[in-house]
């Protein structure tokens, strides 16, 4: 008799034991979040898990839990602020201990939401008030809500661009292209930062879909044909992204990038351009407050692409958030969702889109008013399918990797051209969505 | 204790070897003493079960499912993910990564074995530069991430200290793959030149003095000491050093994760397979590539041990 074969057989076992218990648990599915109809009725206490540890910190999350205690006194609401958001909720997820009320993870694929997620109501009578309510519908029904909605666009330094003499907005990729030229040769500004090491700026690039070609099907589109076909969305911008950083318009060194670093830059005028979103404006006003230059020189601009001469601009969610299936107090956490999304003035407190369709646009959207910009909604009824093109594909078009390939095909750290970049990409892509059956 | 005359007393019992194992007190005792080690070793043998064994079985298991981390339904798919990995060839490409840190995992043996010579003899202000080579082990490798990727910044640490002996290369560091390579191995090196370097003096430090003593006597130099008897005599710590290094350099991931994230050209086996498993939702395919590089790792070791047995070393 061996004994090593005898342990190392039962350590095997015990092993596998051991395995077996952290398998994944059953699931219930098709639960609904109702809302209360007294709020003051409503009890229980909630917890909140949030990507937002800045408001938690500074005691923000706390007043308005306080606010809302004023109409919903039976609810205790408490929040879980966590600073790897993606990563550590994705695995909390793998059991029923996920809060009761969370932003919807980029990784949960759309059809799972039934199982996580309690309905918030049906699709046909929330889409009336709410915005984005598409981006969570499964057959029909809600399943999250954004309390802000965002608007992509290039933040710009006004002063850097009115001394290279531009003050119009461009309105095509190659007089953007010649801007930047005029503020590298007239200023001392970097006319663009990719904010490259940190990886999602680059990522935002994506948002550009729609803004070309005016088309709210513009996602129904990259589920249907390729992205990086000629005059597609997708390769404007990613032609553009290429073109800046092939004529020496972007920063010197990519690779070394600091995101937080680059927010006092744009404000002092170090940085002339950064393509990120409408809700990073209030980060750079803040930043311009600190570095003690003026906040309103931080400007916002739309895609140069016009169709019948006018700019578009996508609107698109935030973080959703969703009513834990699992949770003990869904009319509570329901309650919480509705006042948060109606009645807090987050989305104003952040300058950003109301998720109201009725409510008006946020002061910094106001140029984009008076310069005749139209926003539109994409329909994301595809949204999951693009996803999945997306994960299977290995493209990874709502991640940094490919991004970060063509800003070094660019600068020439990589071998190849743009064309057979792309081409290699969208073969990929169609490889994938035909093998997924679409 | 007393009746060990017991047993002679009766006719042996084919296995008589047992002894004193008949009577019934001592039986308890001898019981106790079998079951005491075990005792001591739950608390060990549960944490290496339930953190090391355990989730070593369930990514094995999860290698044959289609799992996407987070999905509550997985279901079965045989070998395909084991398939899809060998018939796609890019995916074993960025083990030309590895050879980078394998040429700095020789500099760095190299440099680990010169210093801990030279320490070992009598040198001023060598507990300081014991020290010194020592503690870049002991600092966290993200903290060691951060720091140098301000050391590459451009402008950053390593161009100023270039700038004082008046070289200007505006050079950027991590901007080409081969440069972007070269200083992350180099980093590597930095980092883990402690760990060879102590390994090495305790070997070193074991020989007994007096075959140092003799070799003086006998009129032999300081080279021909370490070709006589350092060499010979850390053999065995040499050996494992390299095992160490070659499956280091095999699944690097920490540094270039943190200073690059696998951009140009720095992506290593590791960082594509957490790509897999937390960027594109593939834990199922990203479990297969981690077995198939543990398997990777057990045959270069296997391989290694094959061409250099650890044979016994006697010096005297």
């Amino acid at each position: 008799m061996n004994r090593r074969t005898v342990l190392t057989g039962s350590i095997a076992a015990l092993a596998l034991l051991a395995s077996a218990c952290t398998g994944s648990g059953g699931s219930s599915r098709g639960a609904d979040a109702e809302a209360p109809d007294d709020p003051s009725e409503a009890q229980g206490s909630i917890t909140v898990l949030t990507h937002r540890t800045d408001l938690v910190q500074d005691g923000t999350m706390e007043a308005y839990a306080a606010e809302f205690n004023k109409t919903h006194p039976g609810v205790k609401v408490e929040f879980d602020a966590l600073t790897d958001y993606e990563g550590e909720v994705k695995i909390r997820m793998n059991t029923e201990n996920y809060g009761d009320v969370l932003m919807i993870p980029a990784v949960i694929e759309k059809k799972d939401y039934p199982k996580f997620f309690a309905s918030l109501g049906s699709r046909a009578e929330l889409s009336g008030k709410y915005r984005f309510t598409d981006y969570s519908t499964v057959d029909g029904k809600v399943y999250g809500q954004s309390p802000i909605g965002v608007v992509p666009g290039f933040l710009y330094n006004k002063k850097v661009w009115e001394r290279a003499g531009v003050t119009d907005w461009p309105t095509t990729p190659a007089r953007f292209l010649d801007d930047l030229k005029a503020v590298k040769s007239r200023t001392d500004a970097v006319p663009y930062y990719t904010n490259f090491k940190d990886m999602w700026p680059l990522t935002q690039w994506t948002n550009v879909n729609g803004s070309v070609s005016c088309d709210t099907g513009a996602t129904t589109k990259l589920a249907e044909g390729d992205p990086w076909a000629d005059g597609a969305d997708l390769r404007v911008a990613d032609t553009l992204l290429h073109d800046i950083v092939r004529g020496g318009l972007a920063e010197k060194d990519p690779t070394t990038t600091n995101w937080e670093a680059s927010k006092p830059k744009l404000a002092k005028g170090e940085i002339a351009t950064m393509w990120l979103g409408s809700w990073a404006v209030v980060q750079m006003r803040e930043a311009a407050k600190q570095a003690g230059t003026d906040p309103d020189d931080i400007g916002f601009m739309p895609f140069p692409a016009q169709q019948d001469g006018a700019f578009c601009a996508v609107t698109s969610p935030d973080y959703q958030q969703a009513v834990n299936v699992h949770s003990d107090h869904k009319a509570a956490a329901r309650a919480w969702i509705d006042w948060f999304t109606d009645e807090s003035g987050y989305a104003q407190a952040n300058l950003a889109l109301s998720p109201l369709k009725d409510d008006p646009l946020p002061e910094i959207l106001r140029p984009y008013q008076d310069a005749g910009v139209e926003l539109i909604d994409l329909d994301d009824t595809k949204g999951a399918e693009v996803k999945s093109i997306d994960n299977s594909s290995e493209v990874g078009i709502y991640k940094p990797d490919y991004r970060q390939d063509l800003v070094d095909l660019a600068r020439g750290a990589r071998k190849g051209g743009l064309d057979d970049f792309l081409g290699d990409l969208g073969a990929r892509w169609a490889e994938a969505r035909t093998s997924l059956g679409s | 204790m007393a009746d060990t005359t017991a047993p002679a007393a009766r006719p042996a019992p084919p296995d008589a070897s047992a002894g004193p194992a008949a009577a019934p007190a001592p039986s308890g005792a001898r019981r106790w003493r079998r079951v005491t080690p075990w005792l001591f070793l739950i608390a060990p043998l549960a944490l290496l079960l339930t953190f090391t064994y355990a989730p070593l079985a369930n990514m094995v298991a999860y290698s044959f499912t289609d799992w996407d981390g987070v999905s509550p339904e997985l279901s079965w798919t045989g070998t395909e993910n084991y398939t899809e990995l060998f018939t796609r060839p890019e995916l074993f490409e960025v083990f030309f990564v590895s050879g980078y840190y394998l040429v700095a995992s020789v500099v760095q043996i190299a440099a680990a074995l010169y210093f801990a010579t030279i320490l070992s003899f009598d040198v001023r202000f060598r507990n300081f530069f014991k020290g010194v080579l020592f503690f870049p082990y002991l600092i966290n490798g993200v903290a060691i991430g951060f720091v140098f990727l301000y050391f590459f910044q451009d402008g950053g640490t390593l161009d100023s200290v270039l700038g004082l002996f008046g070289v200007d290369t505006g050079h950027a560091w991590l901007g080409t793959p081969f440069s972007a390579n070269t200083s992350l191995a180099g980093v590597s090196v930095w980092r883990h030149l402690g760990l060879n370097f102590v390994l090495f003096l305790g070997a070193i430090q074991s020989i007994p003095g007096e075959l140092y003593e003799a070799a003086e006597i006998d009129g032999a130099t300081r080279r021909q000491q370490f070709r006589y008897i350092i060499a010979p005599g850390i053999r065995p710590i040499l050996g494992l050093s390299v095992i160490l290094s070659v499956s280091g350099s095999l699944s690097v991931f920490e540094i270039p994760y943190i200073m690059t994230g696998g951009a140009t050209g720095t992506e290593t086996f590791v960082i594509q397979t957490v790509k897999l498993a937390f960027q594109f939702n593939k834990t199922g395919l990203a479990s297969a590539a981690a077995v198939v590089l543990l398997l990777i790792v057990l045959a270069v070791t296997w391989v290694q041990r094959r061409i250099l047995p650890d044979d016994k070393v006697d010096l005297v």
